[in-house]
């Protein structure tokens, strides 16, 4: 089937107003707790009164048994472009992508995109024994390892097939705790050496401790609307250059070594109209390393296979060769639920707004985030990414198109 | 190579015995259906009947044509092992107890990618052969074994806990004067079990079979008269903490219909079918529930040994085949008040047996021995129901066919030759 | 002073002692055997309805089955065919008085004691008269083969062909009610006829006798060593159960103390 030909960009939106609502290992408040103080900081941040936000869309699993809908009423909501994305790591991506079309076409003036978690003593456990039917019926039974389980068995055929060393994966998780250092709420505060990444206790083989991320809570915003409105407001924002969005791709593999931003990934470019060697900064989805590894290859930093190479090639600090998951990413920040799926795009705002938290990366222009979401039985069934580009290249990509 | 499994030393009497905890329970009601298959050791996917896309996990319509029209199947239980993890971290308390886990993907013949525990005798890259079997949670889950048999391969950790064999085990026969009970004895010590208990009523009847079979070194005798709650009360406080396995050979059988059975032989056969199995259950599995994970030697299987007549009644046997049923019944809901302690509860169908009371009927009947051995193998494999025979296997594939159809068939084998 | 009043003084001062000639009712005594095909005899069976518990907090009550031929038990002559159409032939309809008689007892125990299949013969009973002097009329006539002291296999004694105990001929029958008219016919064994009675002419000759001729039974006694040969008073009085062939019951024997 033939695409029905080139898409629409994204002009004339941008996003702005990056929000963090500082991460805590454990939390006894709600969900809605930690979503209302998220948009109390976009309000903040921006200026803008709760009435002239009329677009709203979230992303939690510990909301349950409320929805987006519910906290229309919470939190005196009238909004009049509603949107609930159940995508854990590409929820960020994909409201973004969703909140920018909406506000293109007039059907909202001011989107807050949101995802928040909290993270109550039982609340993990909980989400893993309910996420979903394929896991409760398929892999939840077995050893109840939770994401644990199916990354090692991920990562173990990753290996295999690739011969990617645990000395690559381990680089990328040192260098990204060098960037974490710099953030005050981060749940790992000491600096990582590779030997004691490699010689960390086993968690699921070949999986040890510094491979995964520590649940916490937490949440994370950003604002969508029109380019003038951002400038009346005086807010820094950023242009979309282009996304993609993809579902169960690649549903026949035996076992997950590529994501489904191996469809999409030519549209990504091309509509973005840069190269990857182009790109500032890259900000992937990290539950694991071999998922950030995968990512990297996917979208086409470096060959498929060719990833350890890649990554040692590289020194992916924020002052790097590569600057890579900028703000310590989820392994050495924590992982707040969906929020996790947000911390890579808000990140990335702030690069290319010159707001960093911690380190800034110099000269941040464009910047790519990546998504990748829901082990729905033994594999992540959803992906997204997006090219970004800060003030000052979308000018110069502008006068370059014309 | 698995190391085989030491004789459990005697209890600690310091030591708490270990609490029994479950692997998760939730299923989809459609996941049910695999657990119901898994629980008599068939290893079924759904295939679509309109494409034959084999679907996994069980699904409500096919992920390739959208068809609703999906039918559980026997599939070739091989695969390849793709990727192997030994889990030292986990979110449930059962397998936190048990850790290391290993768990791996495996790539069926049948072109799905499955997760499933692994034996240790396998390693990535090999060729598995694949069982369904019921875990202590009572649900379905797939293992991934090697091809070949390998040496103590059933004292892998991780298989005894889906099989509940009787390897180190201490089994309760209800009533040794049963000649299925006299057939057990050798058949049990050959899988290992560590002392047999054998029942007896009545000890003032002599009876040259039962003295031969109490004449073994591993048989100890127990005074047990299931139609005596007295009886059962005192034999269960004298040796109920040490049953592993309870296999429950009482029965009590008579020829008749519902029109001309006298009352006082239906209400025997109640008796001791059905009064008997309760009586049981309310002495024996309370103290059995509470062993489910007493080490290498827990309490592990709840046995009935039931006529197939119990899914349907046979006229010729009318009375019989309702203490059966009621029984079953019973069975049922034991089975749900395990649910939780570990202890499995297996069913064994079997047709009717060479013995007096089915003498008129004609071949083929199955023997003693043929249950035995039935009912050994279903411990060995760790299943919840099986089937010993030809009569039964052809009851029992009929009623899963069609029970309306059955009811109506089994009216005509009213006659006995 | 009137009989009942000196019968009275007499049990309070020790002169005249009361004997428990019963069985206790127990789910493992044994019961009578007959071939698989046949209607067996129910054992005594016992269930708590409630026992100072949930069930019944301040008391403690059993619901029991068995048959009417378990345990120490009384039969009455319906229980045979030869007795089903007698006038009086339950334990409902039995004169009262039958009850409650004299009693005297044969010691064979040393003759059983050598032969468990010993069997009573008139000229067993006539020689025990010469020595003891004629039964009275309407007197029970209790058999003692020591055969209540017997462990529960020993007592029912089965083999392959059937039980072996002690009973008696249809001689011995016939002598003990037509001639010496006794109302009925005890033993400590499990039936009034012997082990292996079916094999004897006529068949049972215990049952078919004395309830064709309106006697009674008493089986499964106990005790008898402690009564005199001569001299006991039997109260026997079986449960008044409506067409009932026979009873568990509690017996006892009045005996009185030798001077």
């Amino acid at each position: 089937m033939s695409r029905g030909g080139a898409r629409q960009p994204y002009d004339g939106v941008v996003a702005a107003v990056p929000v963090t609502v500082p991460y805590e290992r454990y939390s006894h408040q709600s969900a809605h707790w930690w979503v209302g103080r998220a948009m109390k900081a976009l309000a903040q941040a921006s200026g803008l009164k709760p009435d002239e936000i009329d677009g709203f869309c979230v992303s939690s699993f510990s909301l349950l048994p409320d929805t987006a809908v519910g906290l229309t009423q919470h939190l005196g909501l009238c909004p009049r472009w509603l949107d609930h994305i159940p995508m854990g790591g590409a929820s960020g991506v994909v409201a973004l992508r969703r909140a920018t079309r909406a506000v293109q076409a007039g059907d909202a003036e001011v989107v807050a995109c949101v995802a928040g978690d909290t993270n109550q003593i039982s609340s993990f456990k909980n989400m893993l024994t309910s996420f979903s039917r394929f896991s409760q019926d398929a892999s939840f039974p077995y050893g109840s390892g939770g994401p644990n389980a199916n990354f090692a068995l991920m990562t173990k055929a990753f290996m295999n097939r690739y011969g990617t060393s645990r000395e690559a994966f381990g680089q990328v998780c040192v260098d990204q705790r060098d960037s974490a250092l710099a953030i005050p709420f981060a749940m790992m505060k000491k600096p990582l050496t590779l030997e004691q990444y490699l010689n960390a206790r086993i968690i699921a083989d070949p999986l040890r401790l510094f491979d995964c991320v520590m649940p916490c809570a937490g949440a994370e915003g950003f604002l969508v609307m029109r380019e003038e409105t951002a400038r009346a407001l005086k807010l820094p924002a950023v242009q979309v250059l282009s996304t993609i969005e993809r579902h169960n791709a690649f549903s026949a593999d035996p076992i997950q070594l590529r994501g489904g931003w191996e469809m999409d990934r030519d549209e990504l470019w091309s509509q973005a109209g840069v190269s990857p060697d182009a790109v500032d900064l890259l900000q992937t989805y990290d539950d694991y390393p071999v998922i950030c590894a995968m990512q990297m290859e996917d979208l086409g930093f470096c060959e498929k296979g060719g990833v350890d190479e890649f990554i040692r090639g590289h020194t992916m600090t924020c002052d790097g060769s590569f600057p890579h998951n900028t703000s310590g990413g989820q392994l050495s920040t924590g992982q707040a639920g969906a929020a996790g799926g947000y911390i890579g795009l808000v990140e990335a705002l702030r690069q290319l707004t010159g707001q960093a938290l911690g380190k800034q990366v110099p000269d941040a222009r464009v910047a790519v985030v990546s998504g990748f979401g829901m082990i729905n039985f033994d594999r992540g069934v959803c992906t997204a990414a997006a090219v970004l580009a800060g003030p000052g290249k979308a000018a110069g990509v502008e006068a370059a198109a014309a | 190579m698995t190391a085989p499994l030491a004789r459990p030393p005697r209890k600690n009497p310091q030591r708490r015995s270990r609490v029994a905890t479950i692997p998760p329970r939730p299923r989809s009601r459609v996941a049910l259906a695999f657990s119901a298959r898994a629980a008599r050791g068939e290893f079924q996917l759904q295939v679509c009947a309109d494409c034959g896309a084999v679907a996994y996990p069980p699904r409500d319509a096919c992920a390739r044509c959208w068809s609703v029209d999906l039918r559980w199947q026997p599939m070739e239980p091989a695969g390849e092992l793709l990727a192997l993890s030994v889990l030292d971290s986990s979110t449930n308390v059962y397998f936190r107890q048990r850790m290391p886990w290993r768990v791996g993907t495996v790539r069926l013949a049948a072109d799905v990618s499955v997760l499933a525990h692994v034996h240790s005798d396998v390693a990535e890259g090999d060729k598995v052969r694949m069982i369904a079997r019921t875990d202590k949670a009572g649900q379905g889950v797939l293992m991934a074994l090697p091809v070949e048999e390998t040496p103590h391969m059933d004292d892998d950790p991780q298989l005894r806990e889906l099989t509940c064999s009787p390897r180190h085990r201490r089994v309760l026969l209800t009533d040794i004067r049963s000649s299925v009970a006299q057939a057990l004895i050798p058949m049990l010590k050959e899988s290992g079990a560590a002392i047999i208990f054998a029942g007896l009523a009545e000890p003032w009847k002599q009876n040259d079979a039962v003295t031969v079979a109490v004449a073994d070194e591993c048989v100890q005798l127990a005074e047990l008269n299931v139609t005596d709650t007295g009886s059962v009360r005192e034999c269960a406080a004298s040796i109920g903490h040490k049953v592993d396995i309870l296999i429950n050979t009482a029965s009590h059988v008579r020829p008749g219909g519902a029109l001309d059975q006298p009352l006082v032989e239906a209400r025997r056969e109640m008796e001791t079918n059905y009064f008997g199995l309760l009586r049981l259950l309310q002495y024996f599995a309370p103290v059995m529930r509470s062993r489910g994970a007493d080490g290498a030697n827990s309490a592990t299987c709840w046995t009935n040994l039931l006529s197939v007549y119990a899914r349907s009644s046979w006229p010729a046997y009318a009375t019989s085949s309702a203490s059966q049923a009621a029984a079953l019944s019973l069975a049922q809901a034991a089975r749900a008040e395990f649910v939780g302690s570990g202890v499995k509860v297996m069913n064994v169908f079997h047709g009717p047996l060479e013995d007096p009371w089915y003498e008129p009927v004609s071949p083929p009947l199955v023997t003693p021995a043929k249950l035995a051995s039935v009912t050994v193998k279903g411990l060995c494999e760790g299943l919840e129901e099986a089937v010993a025979g030809d009569i039964a296997t052809d009851v029992v594939n009929r009623w899963r066919e069609d029970p309306g159809v059955l009811e109506f068939e089994l009216q005509h084998e009213r006659e006995v030759d | 002073m009137g009989a009942l009043s000196a019968l009275a003084a007499a049990m309070a001062d020790g002169t005249v002692r009361t004997v428990d000639l019963t069985f206790t009712l127990d789910p493992d005594f044994p019961v009578l055997v007959l071939p698989q095909e046949l209607g067996q005899c129910e054992p005594f069976r016992v269930e708590e309805v409630s026992r100072y518990d949930a069930r019944g907090p301040g008391w403690y009550w059993q619901n029991f089955t068995c048959n009417e031929h378990t345990g120490t038990h009384f039969d009455a002559p319906i229980h045979w065919i030869s007795g089903r159409d007698l006038p009086n032939n339950s334990v409902d309809t039995i004169p009262v008085e039958r009850f409650v008689a004299p009693a005297v007892v044969a010691d064979f125990s040393a003759e059983c004691a050598a032969d468990e299949d010993f069997v009573l013969t008139a000229a067993h009973v006539k020689a025990w008269e010469n020595t003891h002097g004629k039964i009275v009329a309407g007197s029970w006539f209790l058999f003692r083969t020591d055969w209540s002291k017997r462990d529960p296999a020993a007592y029912i004694n089965l083999r392959e062909d059937g039980a072996h105990s002690p009973g008696p001929d249809a001689g011995a029958l016939e002598y003990l009610i037509h001639e010496a008219g006794i109302v009925g016919f005890g033993v400590e064994t499990i039936g009034t006829d012997a082990g292996q009675g079916e094999h004897f002419d006529p068949p049972h000759p215990a049952h078919l006798l004395l309830h064709g001729n309106n006697r009674y039974g008493l089986q499964c006694l106990r005790n008898l060593d402690q009564l005199p040969p001569v001299g006991a008073m039997l109260i026997c009085a079986p449960l008044k159960i409506k067409q009932g062939s026979g009873s568990p019951l509690r017996v006892l024997a009045l005996v009185e103390e030798q001077a």
